[in-house]
């Protein structure tokens, strides 16, 4: 059996932990609409299962209906491609063809935001999490490195839920597991910074030297509880997130809505991009 | 499990006419609320291994009412065969009620997919085909039903594609043409171009109906196109 520890990218972590699922169970199936379908180890295992990779060409609406279809035999399907193709072109197949049907999916994704900034914005959705946000019910990863998003695709799989999973091509120098808010550096309470993701490693060269860092690569549900249990009384609570800015503000105001606080949302604007090149997260 | 020698009595169609009226209140129906009355009429009586005892049967056959809107005629045929209460019909479209406008499969037993906006039902259909197919079960078949104007919804031709190039011969794809689409073409040549067997027939007639629907298709999916009277008339 492959192992995930060992490779390089969150997306090779990804198709191999997905290979061993199919190899270990009876019950994953991958859907692919051709991206990833030539990449390691996506050929051998179409040979080992070739009715559990199913590759229906650049058809995403029918990606993701036939995951709903899947979902309704007992499957449970991982879905995959490029952001925007995933979960903003087939939108409203994620809401009707799986929330409505009361089946679930892993979805996951590649090309996060500005992953890959000489593509262009056909190819780049910094809206993603805030668009699966609408809709009820969804769990949303966000790993920051490899070795996290090998544990969160083998541990979304294993469930029956709708998962996003939203890979990126940046990384941490080190994982962080765990559940939730976890502390990675204690300071003062009234002024907590929340990394999500692979921004964590900027965050700590750049935050306030005297600031509480938490790392989170979990966003939906959100943590609450623990952000709670981590602010003082009247807090400043910094948000980075490597997505769309303000994407969290409605759960970080839900979640301090006892107390006097002061929120920072730091993301990347919405804008209108006509511009190749690298896209700097404002921190 | 199913019984699958079970021949059950024909349902009179005008024992159906009286549930529609149940729910519409009007003693006689349009041809746009009959629409697709006879086919699910055939299917459920003469086709469909389905049980209302059983309705979770992992080897059921799958009907996917993929074309939810004037959904009378599919709650009158469900009715008939035990999956619901008649009494229950006289809620239809009403607050609160399970029988909604276009059906929920999360709130009515025996309906396989909540439905309503158009092109859904053919794709979830494709998958629902492969699921059964990964998990051993050969017996079982998909059978969706979709209008003519719903095959403008480009998520079906997505749908029809693959499923005519993956030797889905477990799915059949049932199309109530009322002659209702905006700038249609052939039916019959838009699936065979992507290697479906079609066969159109009168779909009022109850008899080639059944002939259609359990016509052999051993190596790929079938389009049954069954012709009533236009949207219009």
């Amino acid at each position: 059996m492959t192992t995930a520890t060992t490779t390089s990218t969150m997306r090779e972590a990804f198709l191999h932990a997905t290979a061993a699922a199919i190899d270990a169970d009876d019950r994953t199936v991958l859907v692919l609409a051709d991206i990833s379908a030539g990449a390691e180890p996506v050929p051998d295992l179409m040979r080992r299962h070739p009715d559990r990779v199913v590759n229906v060409g650049i058809r995403e609406q029918l990606m993701l209906g036939a995951a709903g279809g899947l979902a309704l035999t007992g499957l449970r399907p991982v879905v995959h491609s490029y952001a925007p193709f995933l979960v903003e072109r087939p939108y409203e197949s994620l809401k009707l063809d799986l929330g409505h049907q009361g089946v679930g999916a892993v979805l996951v994704s590649i090309g996060a935001s500005y992953d890959q900034p000489g593509i262009g914005r056909t190819h780049e959705a910094p809206e993603d999490v805030a668009v699966v946000d609408t809709l009820p019910g969804w769990t949303i990863h966000v790993p920051g490195h490899p070795e996290e998003a090998d544990r969160l695709v083998r541990e979304s799989i294993d469930g029956d839920g709708l998962v996003y999973v939203r890979l990126s091509s940046a990384t941490n120098a080190a994982p962080h597991h765990g559940d939730g808010l976890q502390t990675v550096r204690r300071g003062s309470p009234d002024d907590v910074v929340i990394a999500v993701g692979p921004t964590l490693d900027r965050v700590l060269a750049t935050a306030r030297p005297d600031a509480t860092v938490l790392y989170t690569s979990t966003v939906r549900p959100f943590d609450a509880a623990g952000l709670r249990a981590a602010v003082g009384e009247v807090p400043t609570v910094t948000m980075v997130e490597p997505y769309l800015e303000g994407t969290s503000a409605r759960v970080v105001a839900e979640a301090l809505s006892d107390r006097p606080h002061r929120t920072v949302m730091i993301g990347y604007p919405r804008e209108e991009s006509h511009r190749y090149g690298d896209h700097d997260l404002p921190l | 499990m199913l019984d699958m020698t079970t021949v059950r009595p024909p349902t009179d169609p005008a024992e159906l006419h009286r549930l529609m009226s149940l729910m519409t209140g009007d003693e006689k129906h349009s041809a746009a609320a009959t629409s697709t009355l006879d086919v699910l009429h055939v299917l459920y009586d003469r086709v469909l291994h389905v049980d209302a005892a059983h309705p979770d049967d992992p080897v059921r056959d799958r009907f996917l009412l993929s074309k939810g809107h004037g959904p009378m005629a599919y709650y009158a045929v469900l009715a008939a065969h035990g999956f619901l209460d008649e009494a229950e019909l006289a809620t239809w479209a009403r607050p609160g009620s399970r029988l909604g406008l276009h059906p929920d499969r999360v709130l009515v037993p025996g309906v396989e997919i909540g439905s309503g906006s158009l092109g859904h039902g053919l794709p979830l259909a494709v998958g629902t085909a492969l699921g059964l197919r990964i998990r051993g079960l050969t017996t079982p078949r998909v059978y969706v039903l979709v209008g003519d104007a719903e095959l403008d919804e480009g998520s079906n031709h997505e749908a029809l594609a693959y499923a005519g190039r993956s030797g889905m011969s477990n799915l059949t794809t049932v199309v109530v043409d009322n002659d209702s689409a905006t700038h249609r073409g052939d039916l019959a040549e838009l699936f065979l171009a992507e290697g479906w067997r079609a066969i159109t027939v009168d779909g009022r007639d109850h008899d080639v109906l059944e002939t259609a629907l359990t016509a052999a298709h051993d190596d790929r999916p079938l389009v049954v196109i069954a012709v009533v009277e236009s949207k219009e008339s």
